[in-house]
């Protein structure tokens, strides 16, 4: 290990070392900033060849820099710091270690074992493409998460990027560059999975005098978090779809509509903007080639249901975001009734490559119907949370267990949860489905637009689908009757069940109900409502039974169906449970078994929590 | 057009072609398919929210609502099929389920949309009844009645104040289940830029808006054996009145209408077509002199308080230009507490004075600090809409069909025809050309019908010559229509002399007072308007007396106690002013 | 007109801001930036400024405050000094975040969204942060507590300066 990690230091002056600290959300909000500051503070303080670079577009001397980049998406083990060329990833990084990094690893190149990550087997890792969690992955969007500085178009240009823009302007026609995307058979990222081709095609038929392109970035899945890494990481391959995007379709402005909770990215985005202005990418005549272009960045304001695009247009237009019927789709009237093309960011984010290295090369990757990858934020009861990016046709088997490194704490795997409140779940008997757009349709599950959560045996699927009933009752826009009403009534139905105060019949209101907004909704949002009750019911109708006909939660979730019990074996009598009880219901002698008063107990969990002998039972 | 341009499509196995642009539902119509709907209206823009116009495509799982989706070639359309009934009937549940349950004692028992709907597609129990929303009812305006827990959310009202009255007082508020349709910040009506004018109440499908109801004020006064109750009634009234007994929309029933008043146990019944008459001869009398003088031009009339309410609140910098006749019904009731009062020997304190009138808004013009009595009262004391004058009818029993005809009472019951016509879009300007035309050339009209200034359009102008000089008149009907017009007049674009502003589609006729329309039409239905309107000029080409100022209760009325138009007791008694609102609306 | 004389109680900045995007094509596109440069400087939407923005962009007030209160980014009454965010995406709700919420609430002795008397506090929850690998996770003033257990609650809040 020592042997490999000299290379850091060995050739100073030739190989420069590159510091570099993920400055993704997670690891800000877990202290990345503090430790970029403490290693600038350092650095500048100790006798190293050492330079700190962080504003864009310097050119990088020679020595040791520190960069923030963006996200590599091993957010669990955050916050990240690697060391480049070598690789080595330190994980849960603290502003203490950063001294001890300076002194062992850059000044002496010493590897810190105890910083590097611990696999499933005890092993310590040391270089980040080494980590089970990246190997199986398969990173294009997201290659250069983590590698560059988000903010410098020189990093991205270095890498490759603008190629594709430069090569479109020069040599294809709007034409070429659609059927190039056509023949590439790239599919909507958000979640529907239309054809982006056809989608450019279609607008680029449309004749006026005026159209838009817009790049949805409303990412609003509670636990996806695939869109806001990729603009915090690598900002300019979203843009330069789009202004490729822009070009295909003869738009002349466009919109990026983020939301506001992402504050991170979108002050990425701005500067990526402005340095893309600023270098003649955007603006008048770009390149010479006759395209004009302006790009907006439109904040939403905390509405999920401007993900829809109706929604999200009215949102721009100033207007609630409330969709509209279609046709006309906004493809021949969207944004004040223009022609307007809506992209997701990630499918934006496969255009550059698309172009550079041809629609052939794209749709080996991946499935016939579902070429090239697909990111997605693996959370839930999982090992190693955090950003994936794996090749369509993966199963979803080798993403839970393999990269994400299976159910943590020996419990056992229940069902995976895809597509977000307008999702499915996968039981575990059905792990083997191949992840794309079909297999997962067929599995009453979708793909959506990237969130993953995994659930052990601890989770009741009656609370999980209660759970996304009202997010999307929360969500309703309130413009049609059976999305506005239709949610209240199944959460109520769904909230009785969870009591132990469930009827006969609610299995059948809950899809007569399901089926009603399903189809009768107006907006895609208002009729994917339902799929989390429906999938649950059709894979664990029996759990749903058992809540009605037994009262009981087999999962041990639903609060008023669990009892909990102090076994008396072993209580040791130490009283922990009786003093974090808050309704003062649990009572024994000091070193005697206690008991709980059920008719009190508010079934809150603090005491089973609490017990260090094992002695409070769940039932 | 060929039928090659035409889209063919198969309506519940029934071909048939329509034109581009047209709906499902506009073919299913054009075949004799009914396909139940709530949230569509014809006069407005298409919402596609309440679903229940749903109908089945071929080869497509989800259903399309008929109301937005194009018609296409060769498409084939269901319009029933078990699953669909059934799905439209749990549409209605969830709606009702979210909607007080208090049918048998609402104001609309038996006309209401809601429950026409939750009968005919057979609603019999409830299968997910739950929590329900809760707003605060609004009862703080004169006019409007808002009660927020029967909002279905169709959003009629919303369309209809913005895109109709240019208003936009009403949009819908908060989001999902919390959603409800009202004024900014949820205010009360008072605290809006609300103009009252009621065209909400007109298009609401329940009882959600409605207006606020004096029935019960009227019946006490007419009990009160100390109050001598006068009742008029406006112009339009007669021509829609008949709608509630089951004649058919614009049949004439002044006679029947002053039997009934007579018989519910009114003391006196007058025409408030006469303070039309009265309010063209002061109206003609002031454009006169600001046509000789060139100032204060355009004149913009002021017989319509949902237009004063709009001027005052949007417009202030026009109220230098609106005519200071106070309109119809204020000046009948002026003089009902004067002139009548010294004539009839009753104490002026002593007179209830009440006015039929198919508008909410003249409940707010009544409550005017403007139109107070010296003692303090308001000179109209109560003022009933089309609506409730049908309901207190009924509930007293009157039996309408079999009445005989009557007729109004003197001093104030004789009208000319200019006074009728009125009550429709383009009435006041033709009836004020009648007088001014005789004023200014001297000479006697023989042709009085100013084809020229009538119709139903929204905006018409017209210029009309009068003894040389060129008249240029503008008449705008649905406020976004007047302020189309005062954009060109604001801009420069145009000049003009004389407007005639209605607040209300059609005029009076279409008032937001008048009737839930009868069956087979719905409110705002340009058809239905018309036909009130030709009742009006029916009733206006059959009278001899064709010009205001040769009603001779008017002349006796000059002679006798007003002297000249525009005298200090006509000033002190038919005039008035405005002022800007303190809550300035957007334009 | 005198009627109309325009006096804004809106800082000067924003009223420049707001006339610069009145002056804009398509000027009421900019009423949701328009209402979030208010409600980042104030905290919450006033009605006095609600009212403002209309008259400043031209909208109906009618329209301003329905579509204010269709976003749930906008407040209409001023938030506590220091803000508590309870994130409940999945991930949080999965691993505990509506015990933590509730134990907030009964520390303060508040309601969602309502400051503590002295106006110090307020609690509220949010959408999914992105943080669902720190799940459960509570933000005030930018800084986050990651992993947070109902019990971690008072200490969180002594950070802050509370003492029950």
């Amino acid at each position: 290990m020592t042997e490999q990690a000299k290379t850091l230091t060995s050739n100073p002056g030739t190989e420069k070392a590159r510091v570099i600290v993920c400055a993704g959300t997670p690891c800000v909000s877990a202290g990345a900033l503090d430790i970029y500051e403490e290693f600038e503070e350092r650095l500048s303080a100790v006798d190293l060849p050492a330079e700190v670079v962080l504003e864009d577009e310097k050119v990088e001397n020679e020595g040791l820099s520190l960069d923030l980049t963006g996200c590599p998406g091993f957010c669990e083990q955050g916050p990240l710091v690697r060391i480049d060329p070598v690789g080595i990833l330190y994980t849960n990084v603290t502003v203490e270690d950063v001294e001890t990094i300076i002194d062992k690893t850059l000044a002496q190149g010493e590897v810190i074992e105890d910083l590097c990550y611990e696999d499933v087997s005890g092993q310590r890792v040391l270089r980040e493409n080494e980590i089970s969690f990246y190997s199986s992955q398969k990173r294009l969007v997201l290659d250069n998460c983590g590698y560059i500085r988000p903010d410098s178009l020189g990093d991205y240009r270095r890498a490759g990027g603008l190629k594709a823009l430069q090569k479109v302007l020069a040599e294809m026609t709007p034409e070429q560059v659609c059927d190039q995307i056509l023949a590439s058979n790239l599919r909507g990222r958000g979640g529907a999975g239309y054809p982006t081709g056809q989608k450019w095609k279609f607008t680029l038929s449309q004749q006026a005098e005026e159209k838009f392109i817009v790049a949805n970035c409303d990412e609003g899945d509670p636990g996806a978090f695939m869109d806001r890494s990729l603009i915090e990481g690598d900002p300019y391959r979203v843009l330069e779809g789009m202004i490729i995007g822009a070009y295909a379709v003869g738009a002349s402005q466009g919109f990026v509509y983020i939301r506001i909770e992402y504050p991170l990215a979108i002050k990425r985005l701005e500067k990526a903007v402005e340095n893309l202005r600023e270098q003649g990418f955007l603006g008048k005549n770009i390149l010479d080639s006759g395209l004009d272009l302006d790009i907006d960045i439109r904040r939403g304001a905390g509405a999920f249901v401007c993900g829809e695009e109706t929604a999200l247009l009215h949102s721009i237009e100033g207007k609630r975001g409330m969709p509209r019927p279609r046709p006309p789709y906004p493809s021949q009237s969207g944004l004040w009734d223009r022609p307007t093309v809506i992209n997701n960011v990630e499918t934006l984010a496969n255009v550059p490559d698309i172009i550079n290295r041809g629609a052939d090369w794209y749709s080996d990757i991946g499935t016939e119907n579902s070429p090239g990858t697909k990111v997605f934020a693996l959370a839930g009861d999982v090992v190693n949370t955090g950003l994936v990016e794996v090749p369509m046709g993966i199963s979803l088997e080798e993403v839970v267990n393999e990269i994400g490194g299976g159910v943590p704490g020996g419990k056992k795997l229940k069902a995976v949860q895809t597509g977000g409140p307008a999702g499915g779940c996968i039981p575990a008997d059905e792990l083997d489905v191949k992840v794309d757009f079909e297999s997962l349709a067929e599995k009453g599950s979708i793909m959506g637009s990237g969130g993953m959560i995994v659930m052990d045996e601890e989770t009741c699927m009656v609370d999980l689908a209660k759970y996304f009933i009202e997010f999307s009752r929360e969500e309703s826009c309130g413009k049609c009757t059976p999305c506005r009403e239709g949610n209240t009534r199944l959460l109520e139905i769904l909230e009785r069940i969870t009591r132990g105060a469930g009827k006969e019949e609610d299995i059948d209101l809950l899809r007569r109900l399901s089926e009603l907004e399903q189809k009768a909704s107006l907006c895609g949002l208002g009729q994917a409502a339902p799929n989390p009750v429906v999938s649950t019911l059709d894979y664990f109708e029996e759990e749903y039974r058992r809540h009605i006909e037994e009262q009981e939660c087999p999962a041990g979730a639903c609060r008023y169906l669990v009892t909990y019990l102090i076994e008396a074996d072993p209580c040791v009598g130490c009283g922990a449970c009786a003093r974090v009880c808050p309704v003062d219901c649990i009572s024994g002698e000091s070193q005697e078994p206690h008991e709980i008063d059920q008719n009190e107990c508010i079934k809150c969990g603090q005491c089973y929590e609490v017990c260090n002998f094992e002695a409070v039972l769940r039932k | 057009m060929n039928s090659e341009d035409k889209i063919s499509l198969v309506i519940d196995g029934i071909r048939t072609e329509v034109e581009p642009g047209a709906t499902i539902m506009d073919a299913a119509d054009q075949v004799g398919v009914h396909i139940p709907r709530l949230c569509y209206h014809p006069e407005l823009s298409i919402l596609g929210a309440c679903r229940i116009c749903i109908v089945e495509l071929e080869k497509r799982e989800q259903l399309v609502a008929s109301c937005s989706y194009p018609a296409e070639e060769d498409m084939v359309v269901k319009t029933s099929s078990p699953e669909l009934r059934r799905h439209r009937r749990d549409i209605v549940e969830l709606i009702l389920d979210n909607h007080p349950k208090d049918c048998q004692t609402c104001v609309r028992d038996g006309n209401c949309e809601l429950q026409d709907s939750a009968y005919s597609l057979g609603v019999r129990e409830r299968l997910f009844e739950g929590e329900r929303k809760q707003y605060p009812e609004d009862n703080s305006s004169p006019s409007i009645h808002r009660e927020p827990d029967k909002c279905i959310l169709c959003g009629r009202c919303v369309r209809v104040c913005d895109e109709v009255q240019g208003v936009t007082n009403l949009w819908q508020q908060n989001r999902g289940f919390e959603s409800v349709a009202a004024p900014a910040h949820n205010a009360d009506i008072m605290e809006s830029v609300c103009i009252h004018c009621g065209q909400c109440v007109n298009v609401c499908p329940t009882a959600s808006i409605v207006e606020n109801n004096v029935t019960d004020e009227v019946f006490e006064a007419i009990a009160d054996p100390d109050l001598h109750v006068v009742v008029q009634t406006a112009p339009s009234i007669r021509a829609a009145l008949g709608e509630g007994f089951g004649y058919d929309p614009g049949t004439p029933v002044a006679g029947k209408m002053v039997t009934a008043l007579k018989m519910m146990g009114f003391d006196a019944v007058f025409d408030t077509d006469l303070g039309a008459d009265l309010t063209i001869i002061e109206e003609a009398d002031e454009f006169l002199n600001r046509f000789e003088a060139g100032e204060k031009l355009p004149l913009i009339t002021s017989c319509s308080p949902g237009w004063v309410s709009f001027l005052e609140t949007f417009y202030p910098e026009l109220i230098p230009n609106a005519s200071t006749c106070k309109s119809p019904m204020s000046m009948l009731s002026s003089l009902t507490k004067s002139y009548y009062a010294e004539q009839a020997g009753i104490a002026p304190e002593n007179i209830y004075s009440v006015a039929a009138m198919p508008c909410t808004a003249k409940k707010y013009e009544a409550a005017r600090p403007e139109h107070e009595t010296p003692w303090g009262a308001p000179y109209t004391d109560a003022v009933l809409t089309t609506r409730e004058l049908i309901w207190m009818c009924k509930c007293m029993g009157v039996d309408f069909r079999n009445l005989p005809d009557s007729q109004f009472d003197r001093p104030l019951g004789t009208a000319s025809g200019g006074g009728d016509i009125f009550g429709t879009t383009g009435g006041v300007t033709e009836a004020a050309l009648r007088t001014a035309y005789e004023r200014f050339t001297g000479e006697t009209l023989t042709n009085v019908d100013f084809m020229e200034v009538r119709g139903v359009q929204g905006l018409r102008e017209a210029t009309i010559e009068l003894d040389g000089h060129n008249v240029n008149i503008g008449v705008a009907n649905g406020l976004q229509n007047a302020k189309e017009l005062f954009e060109r007049l604001l801009s420069g674009e145009k000049e003009y002399h004389m407007l005639e502003i209605m607040a209300c589609p059609g005029g009076c006729v279409g008032g937001g007072g008048q009737p839930y329309p009868p069956e087979d039409t719905f409110a705002l239905d340009p058809e239905l308007v018309k036909k009130r309107a030709q009742a009006l000029y029916t009733i206006d080409s059959s009278k001899q007396l064709r010009k205001s100022h040769e009603n001779p209760d008017i002349k006796e009325l000059y002679s006798y106690y007003l002297g000249e138009p525009n005298s200090e007791r006509a000033h002190k008694l038919l005039h008035t002013s405005y002022k800007p609102s303190e809550r300035q609306g957007i334009k | 007109m005198s009627c109309c004389s325009e006096e804004y109680t809106l800082k000067e900045k924003i009223v420049e801001k707001l006339q610069d995007f009145r002056g804009r094509d398509r000027s009421d596109s900019y009423l949701i930036p328009a209402l979030q440069i208010v409600q980042e400087e104030y905290g919450y939407l006033s009605r006095q400024h609600l009212d403002e923005v209309a008259r400043l962009l031209s909208v109906p007030y009618a329209r301003v405050t329905g579509v204010a209160s269709f976003y749930q980014f906008f407040n209409f009454q001023p938030a506590g000094e220091y803000e508590i965010i309870i994130c409940t995406g999945t991930a949080c709700h999965v691993r505990g975040a509506g015990a933590v919420f509730d134990r907030f609430l009964e520390e303060l002795g508040v309601e969602p969204e309502e400051p503590t008397e002295d106006g110090k506090f307020s609690v509220t929850d949010a959408r999914c942060v992105g943080a669902c690998s720190k799940a459960p996770v509570v933000i005030i003033e930018e800084k986050v507590y990651s992993h947070v257990a109902p019990d971690d609650v008072p200490d969180i809040l002594a950070d802050f300066g509370y003492s029950p």
